[in-house]
């Protein structure tokens, strides 16, 4: 008798093998892809050999630019984190805040809860035109556009978060004694920190999307500048290892994040297993 | 010692009654059980005791005056679940009552004050079984456990009156009959007064000095909107249970009638 699929668990290993087998796909069709298009024409830019791909990123990564003198990629990685996680600070704290005073304060909430659900609704993207007019192309432009972009999701998420806690908790802070300051110290901030990373881990797409298209749009350095500038040259030897690396920068900024979670606040991934 | 007086109180949602004439004159150092089928009442009087909810009408006096509209220190509460702090350990969650009282820009202690509070609140979790998990966190304990420093944590504040809401109702029959004789002794040595809804007839019988039923005397379906729960029954516990500690033996030949009120916490039928 075959077990039904929903109980059917595979090993360890099936696992492990099972996990690597999309890349493993992808990385296949892509290999054929690009055989079969060098093989009509070796001067194909659009699927380059690895070889040539491992030739551009080397050039980008080792080498000095003939023009400036710089390392490219190591230029444009600082510019652009520098970028990202000044957009992410100022929203995480900006969201933090307000977002537990809202919460937390029906004062608070008569107040802003409106206006922050119409402001939610305007896309970060439309305004970008009104960033580079009030504050030039420059760094402080790219920087508001991040932190407009996800201030309301992690803002909202954060008020959600609040009032979603038990009414209990809040009684019985108070029984204890406990004023609003004390409650919002010691009861509702502690509380909200790991959930406000879980947060910022899920805006971090929305954060690399408008860093990206504010380096398209206006810059002289970062990563998005490079991809866009490159792609008027199909210089698909960059922009590949150039995604792939945007990917890796990415993925380790969630997983740090995940690890932070996990190490600064146990009784959060602790509870949230028994659940 | 505290007294507390309820006089003719109401509580409407949108003009649906819930309950009505709610009168109940409560001694000092009582030990009040709730009882009643389930959608009566009783924990929204219960919450009405913490001012977590206002009368619709009437009012609650505790010695003699009218309760603040917000819950304050000197009503203490257990609820059935999310009764402690869930970041916090098992010291911290107690000691952050005291922390309350003695930092208020803060609400956290330092150095030799906080030695001190750190004493007085391990003091308070060895009196009730949980003076070697100090360090852990409430997901780290077992029900049983999380009810006893919920109990803890209430108490360091030493209230006047404690309100319990089904505090033991998710335990197994073992740790409640446990948790049962901890809280007559503490009971007996705080001499606070107790209120405790519970849907456990045997447990109110057992711990009470006083059980209360709240029923809906008219409860057709056409009734059920205009008329609300109102106490039912009223019912002293005999033999009266004396404010002693375990198994102290009482001043001999005073008052005491026969009964055996020092014994009571083992009594058989408890928590079945």
């Amino acid at each position: 008798m075959h077990r039904r699929l929903i109980n059917a668990y595979p090993s360890r290993g099936a696992s492990l093998l099972l996990s690597a087998l999309p890349f493993l796909l992808i990385l296949l069709a892509y290999l054929a892809g690009s055989e079969a298009r060098l093989a009509v024409n070796p001067n194909d830019k659009l699927l380059p050999a690895f070889s040539s791909i491992g030739a551009g990123f080397s050039r980008m990564a080792f080498e000095a630019d003939k023009r400036t003198g710089d390392v490219l990629l190591w230029v444009d990685t600082a510019a652009s984190l520098a970028r990202l996680l000044a957009g992410l600070a100022i929203a995480t704290v900006t969201a933090g805040l307000l977002g537990i005073a809202v919460g937390l304060l029906p004062y608070m909430r008569s107040t802003f809860s409106g206006f922050i659900a119409v402001v939610a609704m305007i896309p970060p993207l439309s305004v970008l035109p009104i960033l580079f007019i009030i504050f030039g192309l420059g760094e402080t432009a790219k920087v508001a556009l991040i932190v407009i972009g996800i201030t309301p999701m992690i803002l909202r998420d954060m008020i959600l978060r609040v009032e979603e806690l038990p009414r209990e908790i809040m009684v019985k802070a108070q029984t204890l004694g406990a004023s609003t300051w004390q409650i919002a110290l010691r009861v509702v901030v502690p509380q909200m920190l790991p959930r406000l990373i879980d947060s910022l881990r899920l805006s971090l797409g929305a954060a690399w999307l408008f860093l990206i298209a504010a380096e398209a749009i206006a810059s002289q350095s970062g990563l998005g500048y490079r991809i866009f500038l490159l792609r008027r040259y199909l210089a698909m030897d960059v922009i590949l290892p150039y995604v792939a690396w945007i990917t890796l920068l990415a993925f380790l900024l969630d997983y740090g994040l995940r690890l932070l979670q996990a190490r600064a606040f146990p009784w959060f991934v602790e509870g949230r297993k028994q659940r | 010692m505290t007294a507390v007086s309820v006089q003719n109180l109401w509580k409407e949602y949108d003009g649906r009654v819930v309950l009505e004439h709610v009168s109940l004159e409560v001694a000092p150092h009582s030990f009040i059980a709730l009882v009643g089928p389930s959608g009566c009442g009783k924990s929204t009087f219960l919450r009405m005791l913490l001012s977590a909810e206002t009368p619709t009408r009437g009012q609650i006096l505790v010695d003699g005056e009218q309760l603040p509209g917000e819950p304050t220190a000197d009503r203490g509460v257990v609820f059935q679940r999310y009764s402690v702090f869930p970041h916090l350990t098992v010291l911290e969650n107690v000691l952050i009552g005291l922390e309350f009282a003695a930092s208020p820009l803060l609400g956290k202690l330092f150095g030799k004050a906080r030695r001190k509070a750190r004493e007085e609140a391990a003091g308070m979790l060895a009196a009730v079984g949980l003076g070697d998990f100090l360090a852990l966190y409430p997901s780290q304990l077992s029900g049983g456990m999380q009810q006893r420093l919920a109990i803890a944590q209430a108490l360091i504040k030493r209230p006047r009156v404690l309100l319990l809401d089904e505090p033991f109702g998710a335990l197994d029959p073992g740790i409640r009959a446990e948790i049962h004789v901890l809280m007559l002794k503490l009971w007996r040595e705080t001499r606070m007064t107790v209120f405790m809804v519970t849907h456990d007839l045997s447990e109110a019988f057992h711990l009470g000095t006083r059980v209360i039923a709240f029923d809906r005397p008219r409860n057709r379906p056409e009734e059920r909107e205009r008329y609300g729960a109102t106490i039912t029954h009223d019912l002293a516990i005999w033999p009266p249970k004396y404010p002693v500690a375990d198994n102290e033996t009482p001043p001999g030949g005073t008052t005491r009638p026969l009964d055996d009120a020092g014994a009571q916490p083992g009594r058989p039928g408890a928590g079945q």
